[in-house]
């Protein structure tokens, strides 16, 4: 029976009519939403020109005139407050994105560890996801700001690791690589390696699956990549990159790789919280998948890792996908607590704008458009993965 | 069948908010519909005329308490001393516009408000009057909202740096990194000093000074800045503070004023008279031992002042007397300046520029008359 064969026979009064129904109901609640909005609109515009503030958001032409301690971009305090609101963004971005990683890598870690069998290692990791899970972040990030990068020496006696990097309350500095001008040269050979790895790769696996004997893709791969990578380290003139250490010159590290302490610890901070969170999902996934899928594995003379890589962690992904990506959105909000340990995220920068010019309603559109720009962003990703994955599936 | 009653419900309800929205006034409803068109079409650039709202002072009579926005950490201008009561020279200014309000100073509420939130609260009404070491600059003057009384505190900004580190001048801090505040004036005039000196450096902006004061003194930066006032007061709750040293450079003009909401010009007018009062009870000598013997003086400046002639707070909306209830409550400007930051307290900041211009300094009364 299908609903159309019956509305065929006797078509009930549009009014009575759900399909009907159900659109008129969205359009009156459309109107009132509209109307509602631009009842508040009106309120708020007529309020700020009463009191002489006229809303607009020409502002961001203007010169921010604020250095910024931070800047993956250029930027100078002859800027615009736009770039500068930029600069903001990318901070929030670069925190965000190097923390979704490490805390994606150490949830699974840590929710693995939760089932393990070895009782020490299920203890660890139960009493490290009860303590963070149990504390407000921005407590944990004080905490890591004042009671350990603050912690450390003075920068004049910077502890001296082999790398060398130093640590100090100044942050972190190490060597680190410096391109030269055949840099560009190099990068072509190893974008052609890559392209190349991937084909191998492609034929060793084709070929495992095929004859059922090893194939070794991963050894093969890497092993064509290097290649390319070291001839072309011969072939092009001079060295492609040097190392870079970082020295002190004057007040601080100049050169090399440098950390803050302010980034650092909003990163470790955020890692470590969300972690706890990503496990929890990971172990609800691994829970998730039949126990007779594992010992089906078993029978089949699996190891325990083969077992994870190849029979249950593809099918807990689907389950832990959703979850996986609203801790995503939770860590990249979060990342809005920089401003209490003074890393200068979109939050942080957009509250000096916001204090400097006085434009409260515009700046905080802007941040709520920048954040739901991102986490909007993020779940198009992840619903994007998220089909992929059961696509493979099926 | 489930679907269908969810349906149902859902156009119930929305038809019953329509309807509420109706049954509050159609012509309130004919009116946001107008309103919304005339935004739509064209950005009316119309002025309601101010007088059309109450002034604040109405409004706080009413309430028969002023609040007022206030720091609570900045020991000698807004803090909480060890009873728990808020103290200091921007307190006892709050206490003053309460004394000419309700003759009773305690008639205040404070709101503890940090640099970055302070110019919301005054603009959404939070707070009737801001006396928070706050800089009058003419883009707060303007397009922020504010209003500002007459200065309270000549102010400048300064440095401050541990003394180990050897670093004399600006020039010193090729380099360096800086913490400072976020939301203030400081944060500005640095960026501008800097450049215009050429010197290079890194900013840390915390948000509050606590966390601002918290990374220099850790270590995280080599030097601090904000109000010279500001760092004399936090350098006593450093653990060591003769560790530290206030560069001889001063950065800016940091004159400190209370701030009300633009465009209320009878509260504005209550607010710089009850600041100039402070300032003319000093210059005629008046303090608040000895304001009742000045009640007896045939000096017609003097009655006028204190009310006994003439009808000068009524021009306010308040009552005549009002100078005599500042004084006699709070105290003339010098008794303000001394109980806080005088020589027994541990500031003992010079007078300077905060002295009345017949001592040479820069606090001057218009006539009261
Ligand atoms: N006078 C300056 C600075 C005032 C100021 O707020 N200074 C510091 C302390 S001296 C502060 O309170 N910072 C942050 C806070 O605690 O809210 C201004 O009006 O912008």
């Amino acid at each position: 029976m299908t609903t159309a064969t019956v509305s065929e026979h006797a078509r009930p009064p549009f009014w009575r009519d759900e399909r009907v129904l159900a659109v008129i109901a969205q359009i009156i609640f459309l109107i009132v939403v509209i109307v509602v909005a631009a009842y508040m609109y009106s309120n708020m515009y007529h309020e700020l020109s009463r009191r002489g503030l006229k809303p607009g958001f020409d502002f961001l032409k203007l010169e921010a005139g604020f250095p910024i301690g931070e800047t993956p971009i250029p930027y100078t305090p002859g800027d615009t407050y736009a770039r500068a609101f930029l600069v903001g963004v990318v901070n929030t971005i670069k925190v965000s994105v190097i923390g979704i990683i490490l805390a994606t890598i150490l949830g699974i870690v840590i929710g693995v560890a939760r089932l393990s069998t070895n009782w020490l290692l299920r203890a660890i990791a139960t009493v490290y996801i009860e303590i963070i899970r149990n504390t407000p972040l921005l407590v944990q990030l004080f905490f890591w700001f004042t009671a350990v990068m603050l912690k450390f020496p003075r920068i004049k006696q910077a502890i001296r690791l082999p790398g060398p990097i130093y640590l100090s309350n100044r942050g972190i500095a190490m060597v680190w690589f410096k391109p030269t001008e055949s840099f560009s040269l190099w990068l072509i050979f190893l974008l052609a390696g890559l392209v190349v790895a991937t084909l191998v790769f492609r034929y060793r696996s084709h070929y495992q699956d095929r004859t059922g004997n090893p194939g070794y893709p991963w050894i093969f791969g890497s092993a064509t990549w290097l290649l390319f990578a070291l001839v072309g380290w011969f072939l092009v003139p001079g060295a492609p990159i040097t190392v870079d250490k970082p020295v002190l010159a004057g007040l601080n590290f100049k050169g090399g790789a440098r950390l803050t302490p302010e980034f650092s610890a909003l990163l470790v901070g955020l890692v470590v919280y969300t972690a706890a969170f990503i496990a929890e999902v990971v172990r609800a996934g691994i829970l998730a998948v039949d126990k007779g899928q594992r010992e089906a594995a078993k029978a089949l003379g699996l190891t325990d890792f083969q077992m994870m890589r190849y029979i249950v962690f593809p099918q807990a992904m689907r389950v832990i996908i959703p979850p996986l990506t609203s801790q995503y959105l939770n860590l990249t909000k979060n990342s809005s607590l920089a401003v209490a340990i003074g890393y200068p995220d979109l939050f942080n920068v957009a509250g000096t704008i916001f204090n400097q010019t006085g434009k409260s309603i515009e700046v905080i559109t802007l941040i709520m458009g920048s954040y739901l720009s991102m986490s909007l962003l993020t779940s198009l990703f992840m619903n994007w993965y998220n089909r992929r994955v059961r696509l493979v599936e099926r | 069948m489930h679907r269908k009653v969810f349906i149902l419900m859902l156009g119930l309800l929305v038809l019953l908010v329509v309807l509420g929205a109706c049954a509050s006034g159609s012509q309130e409803k004919q009116l946001v519909t107008m309103e919304v068109t005339k935004e739509v079409t064209v950005i009316v650039t119309k002025e309601v005329p101010a007088a059309a709202a109450k002034s604040k002072l109405d409004v706080v009579m009413e309430r028969g308490k002023l609040i007022c926005g206030v720091n609570a950490n900045l020991p000698g201008f807004g803090y909480l001393d060890q009873n728990g009561q808020y103290a200091g020279f921007d307190i006892d200014f709050c206490k003053a516009l309460a004394a000419a309000l309700f003759d009773d100073p305690s008639k205040v509420e404070y709101r503890p408000l940090t640099a970055k939130e302070r110019f919301t609260a005054v603009q959404t009404g939070e707070v009737d009057v801001l006396i928070r070491n706050t800089t009058w600059t003419l883009s707060r003057d303007t397009s922020v909202g504010m209003d500002f009384a007459p200065t309270t505190f000549y102010d400048g900004q300064g440095i401050m740096v541990r003394k180990a580190d050897n670093i004399k001048s600006l020039e010193d801090l090729q380099g360096a990194t800086i913490c400072v505040s976020t939301g203030t004036t400081t944060e500005l005039n640095l960026a501008d000093q800097m450049r215009a000196h050429g010197i290079d450096y890194t900013p840390v902006v915390f948000e509050t000074a606590d966390a601002t004061f918290g990374a220099y003194e850790e270590g995280r930066c080599d030097a601090v800045t904000t109000d010279k006032s500001g760092l004399v007061s936090r350098k006593s709750l450093l653990k060591n503070p003769e560790e530290h040293v206030i560069l001889d450079v001063t950065l800016s003009k940091e004159p400190l004023s209370p701030a009300v909401l633009q465009g209320d010009s009878k509260w504005l007018d209550v607010v710089k008279w009850v600041v100039f009062a402070t300032f003319q009870a000093e210059e005629f000598g008046i303090t608040s031992q000895n304001v009742d013997d000045f009640k007896n003086s045939d000096n017609p400046g003097i009655r006028r002042f204190l009310g006994l002639e003439g009808d000068l707070g009524k021009g306010l909306g308040l009552t005549n007397d009002f100078a005599y209830r500042v004084i006699k409550h709070v105290g003339n400007y010098a008794e303000i300046y001394d109980r806080n930051l005088g020589p027994n307290t541990p500031f003992n900041l010079p007078r300077g520029p905060n002295s009345l211009w017949t001592d040479g300094g820069l606090l001057y009364s218009p006539p009261f008359r």
